[in-house]
């Protein structure tokens, strides 16, 4: 038996020594860190321990800014994207020639370079001395705007930001739901049509609860990722988030240790820290709900 | 409701691409039901049995032909117009609903004058549900009832709107030995106290014989042979029904008429008045042996296999077709092992002969 065991934690060592070195220890550290008021990188003291950071960090205009913005680019995108990517999935399971050559021209945006995206996006949406962008030239056929989606107000910046989101989010959505949605079993929807059941009560009825496993795995997971939104602001908007008013709660923990302001650890271990209580809070909401309407 | 097939046929484009041949699932089917009766649809694995399901339950359209139900054309009607039940071979039930609501399903489609409020639904699911047996089992989900519970409820879902024709794919395939047994019988009971004509398909002759009132022997999308299931046995019309319908099979040798006698190598087995001369396949049924020192026709012994009431004599000979012969005799017959050689006499009812070419049946006068 202890042979056995001895055995059993060779196989795991290689697993826990990469997970505990880079996962847990700096979990841990961070939680420490959060805690350490007065920190010093360099020589590495602190004054005391409290929760001064937690209160500096959440009484900082930057912070409560950066939140909001996390929580409107979350509540906008992840309903929208996988509401969208649950439409283009049925269309694409619906039609059969070219049916190969549009999942690959869906799931092309997965494969592709955010930053190489986010200069496609400003060309799309940037205003310069010469052209308006496209999105202005579209906008103005319905003698709207020009509208600095880029530079300008608020709302137009976090459209852009949303819509990027969405865009970016969605192959690998569609790529769950096609295949989800390829699992069930035709005999259903045979049994379904000769009972004559109408098309919108057999995806009610039927298809929605036969995917439901999937699809809130995709929600629970598209939560996650839009609470750790970074790179997709500074793909659009450049280094300077805060100046922009779009940064996101992960900006935040970066600008904290490596921005121009940086240099605070404590104040980014806090932040991470909270972060980390909010994506925890909602996963189990999200858990508890998905325990009642996700059947099997 | 009487079902009547015209010149049904259903052709499938190739898959491969080079040759344009099309596959033929089933040609030129016609055959009529009459009202009320259990059909079991019979033939081997691929021979267009579940194509037709399809094409009388209108998941399918056929290539050509008619289909009526009663006196309507249904051919052109799409699966929901058409008042079918269809149990599925893996019963397709709801994973995520229960028994009551997977039954109550296909009434809640029911639009305009059949429309009915939930009260009535439930008492129509539970009236059925105390026909198929399942009526303590309403709340469950269908991942908590056994195989031959799920069957029922498959079942009950198809009954529920008092089809016109109900169909059964396979329905016993995936239940075991003692259930299936069982259930056939179910299946009978069922059938006869709600009046539905019913078709089932099913591969398993045993299974065909035992509960319908007329089988339906198929192979490659071709109909060979309709009857009741013991004039089917009794008379079968070539070869191929010959031996797909009994257990143990029935034992086959290639002979010869001569003279009006039936020869099997060097034997003179029978007398065949009435068939012409020419090489033929004998179809000896196991229970046409008769145990007889002076018969005519001779094995060479290699065993006996006692089944309690029968006995099993288990003999080789090199004109037979299968590798050994099994001839059933009852138990009280003394067999003597010591014997290298077993000779039989044959009951003239129980041999058939084919044409070597066509392997069609070849009548004779029995004496």
């Amino acid at each position: 038996m202890d042979n056995r065991n001895s055995k059993a934690w060779l196989y795991l060592l290689p697993a826990i020594l990469f997970l505990g070195v880079f996962m847990v220890y700096p979990l841990i550290d961070v939680f420490i860190y959060s805690f350490e008021e007065g920190y010093n990188s360099a020589s590495q003291t602190f004054f005391g321990v409290g929760g001064y950071n937690y209160s500096y960090v959440l009484h900082d205009p930057y912070f409560l800014q950066a939140v909001k913005n996390t929580f409107i680019l979350v509540i906008i995108t992840v309903p929208l994207s996988t509401g969208i990517a649950l439409l283009i999935s049925l269309g694409l399971s619906s039609i059969k020639p070219l049916k190969d050559l549009f999942q690959t021209i869906y799931f092309l945006p997965y494969v592709t370079n955010t930053l190489a995206v986010g200069l496609v996006f400003m060309i799309l949406f940037r205003k310069t001395p010469y052209t308006d962008g496209l999105a202005n030239l579209f906008l103005s056929l319905f003698s709207a705007g020009p509208v600095d989606f880029i530079d300008g107000p608020y709302w137009a910046k976090m459209f852009v930001l949303c819509f990027y989101t969405v865009w970016v989010v969605m192959p690998f959505k569609i790529l769950i739901l096609t295949s989800a949605l390829a699992s069930v079993k035709q005999d259903y929807y045979n049994a379904a049509k000769i009972d004559g059941t109408p098309r919108f009560r057999v995806f009610t009825k039927i298809t929605l609860p036969m995917i439901s496993p999937m699809l809130f795995y995709l929600i629970i997971t598209g939560f996650i990722g839009a609470f750790k939104a970074y790179s997709d602001a500074v793909a659009l908007f450049g280094t300077n988030l805060n100046a922009a008013e779009m940064n996101t709660i992960v900006g935040y923990v970066y600008d904290m240790l490596y921005g121009d302001s940086g240099g605070y650890p404590s104040y980014a271990s806090a932040a991470a820290i909270i972060l980390f209580v909010i994506v925890l809070t909602i996963t189990c909401i999200n858990l508890l709900v998905s325990k009642k309407h996700v059947h099997y | 409701m009487k079902l009547v097939l015209q010149n049904l046929t259903k052709k499938f484009p190739s898959r491969n691409r080079k040759s344009k041949e099309e596959v033929v699932a089933v040609n030129d089917f016609t055959f009529e039901i009459p009202d009320g009766e259990l059909i079991g649809l019979l033939g081997p694995s691929g021979c267009g049995k579940s194509t037709m399901l399809n094409l009388i339950c209108g998941l399918q359209k056929p290539t050509s032909g008619k289909i009526f139900f009663g006196d309507d054309d249904v051919t052109d009607l799409p699966p929901e117009h058409r008042g079918v039940g269809l149990v599925f071979q893996n019963y397709a039930l709801y994973p995520h609903l229960t028994v009551l609501q997977n039954i109550t399903f296909p009434l809640e489609n029911l639009r305009g004058e059949a429309k009915m409020t939930k009260q009535q639904m439930v008492e129509k699911a539970t009236q059925i549900a105390g026909l198929v047996q399942i009526d303590g089992l309403l709340e469950r989900k269908p991942s908590e009832l056994s195989g031959g519970q799920q069957q029922r409820v498959a079942i009950a879902r198809a009954l529920v709107k008092m089809p016109r024709v109900l169909l059964l794919d396979e329905p016993l395939s995936n239940l075991d030995a003692r259930l299936r047994l069982q259930t056939r019988e179910e299946i009978k009971r069922i059938q006869r106290e709600t009046g539905i004509t019913t078709i089932f398909v099913t591969h398993d002759q045993d299974e065909a014989m035992s509960i319908s009132d007329r089988i339906v022997v198929m192979k490659d999308g071709v109909l060979h042979q309709i009857g009741k299931p013991q004039d089917v046995y009794d008379d079968p019309v070539n070869l191929f029904v010959a031996k797909f319908l009994g257990t143990p099979p029935i034992n086959v040798f290639e002979g010869f008429v001569k003279d009006g006698k039936l020869h099997i190598g060097e034997d003179i087995v029978l007398d065949v008045k009435g068939a012409a001369d020419e090489d033929v396949w004998v179809g000896i049924r196991p229970e046409g042996f008769v145990l007889d020192e002076n018969g005519p026709f001779s094995c060479t012994l290699s065993g006996l296999e006692v089944m309690g009431r029968d006995v099993s004599v288990v003999s080789t000979n090199e004109h037979s077709a299968n590798p050994v012969i099994r001839s059933i005799i009852s138990a009280e017959n003394k067999v003597d092992l010591s014997s290298p050689t077993v000779r039989f006499a044959l009951k003239p009812k129980k041999v058939f002969i084919f044409r070597k070419s066509t392997e069609e049946r070849i009548r004779f006068d029995i004496g």
